[in-house]
């Protein structure tokens, strides 16, 4: 579990981005993370209540977006979301592909005042 | 959601203050990683070294690989970078093997990280080498998302685990060039079902090359060491 450390560098990336606006308060940051990124949602969420707990971003909420993970096909180029964790074309069957999303791990937005 | 009642009406939208605002970020959290792991790539390069990063779950045998590969790597001696949590237990057994091994003391810490290789290797002598072998801290999820610089990711899973494993961590085996199947010699002992793994991680990891090989007995070594000097060839040419 690095959950912990990850979010220490989520609050770095609020901090510097609070500071730079010249806001007071950080009242929420959004998180996107993708289903194949290795972190687990339930173990970030727990980290963020422990890391933001003092100071300007006491309070803060947790906006977490998990987004989908996106192939496209090796064999067709169909671009799907696979339902499995083998990713299979739904069109042609072709079981390789490259992954286009799904192992986002990004501060994407801030709350701040 | 109405914070008064159970009406279910949306809440009424507080009237932001002047101040209040929304920033549009896109900071990703591994980027510090990803660029030392680049780093370490270029100097890995110029050192003309194949670096191979090797994951698993605790116990599946990279060391015993390791130590195979580190005997049988000849003439070059091979380099070893190992994470262990508290001993130097893996780097002694991998120096009695012949490798070039330096230990990363990682604590608690569940995976590596490219800037703990590079300080690894810093203090590796890494003359007259050709392979580099990276031992990840053993765990199925962790590791994957750390890119040390490596050119290749191995993954092994180990009989004893079972075929359905690939199903269950299928990031770090879509991640993988090849997967190593160890310990076959405990195959009839725990009753391996071959075509299953090999169809799940055909199913889970089309992109990898499968070596089938016991650690202990040395088999299947040939294999692996055919293709991992196959891969350092175009290096060798460039
Ligand atoms: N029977 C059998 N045992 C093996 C084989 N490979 C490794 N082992 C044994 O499995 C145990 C774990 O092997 P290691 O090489 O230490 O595994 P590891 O993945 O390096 O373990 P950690 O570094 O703790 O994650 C040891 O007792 C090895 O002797 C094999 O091919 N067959
Ligand atoms: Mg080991
Ligand atoms: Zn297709």
């Amino acid at each position: 579990m690095h959950e912990l450390a990850l979010m220490e560098e989520v609050r770095r990336i609020a901090m510097a981005a609070a500071a730079a606006e010249g806001a007071q308060r950080i009242h929420s940051v959004k998180l996107t993370v993708g289903r194949l990124s290795g972190v687990d949602p339930g173990a970030l969420a727990f980290a963020f209540e422990v890391v933001m707990a003092d100071g300007i971003s006491q309070g803060a909420t947790l906006d977490l977006e998990v987004v989908p993970t996106v192939c496209q096909c090796g064999g067709c180029g169909q671009r799907f979301e696979p339902v499995d964790v083998i990713h299979a074309c739904p069109r042609c069957g072709e079981l390789s592909s490259e992954l286009l999303a799904g192992r986002e791990l990004e501060v994407t937005g801030l709350e701040v005042s | 959601m109405c914070s008064h009642c159970s009406c279910g009406q949306p809440a009424a939208s507080v009237e932001p203050t002047p101040q209040h605002r929304t920033l549009q970020l896109r900071h990703n959290l591994l980027a510090s990683n990803d660029a030392a792991a680049e780093h370490n790539r270029q100097r890995f390069a110029a050192a003309g070294l194949l670096v191979v990063n090797v994951l698993s779950a605790p116990g599946s045998g990279k060391t015993a690989i390791l130590e195979q590969l580190a005997r049988q790597w000849l003439p070059a001696p091979v380099g070893v970078i190992v994470g262990d949590l508290a001993t130097d237990n893996d780097a002694r057994r991998l120096r009695a093997a012949g490798a070039r091994a330096v230990q990363i003391q990682t604590g608690d810490l569940c995976h590596l990280e490219a800037a703990m290789v590079g300080r690894a290797f810093d203090q590796l002598d890494n003359h007259g080498m050709e392979l580099l072998l990276i031992e990840n801290v053993g765990n199925l999820v962790c590791p994957t998302a750390f890119d040390l610089g490596e050119r290749l990711r191995l993954a092994v899973l180990s009989v004893p685990e079972g075929e359905d494993k690939p199903l269950k961590y299928p990031a770090l085996f879509k991640s993988a060039d090849a997967v190593m199947i160890n310990k076959l010699d405990l195959a009839e002992v725990v009753d391996f079902d071959r075509t299953a793994a090999l169809a799940n991680l055909a199913g889970v990891a089309p992109q990898a090359q499968i070596f089938e090989l016991s650690a202990r007995t040395g088999a299947g070594m040939g294999a692996l060491l055919h293709w991992l000097s196959q891969q350092r060839q175009p290096m060798a040419a460039a």
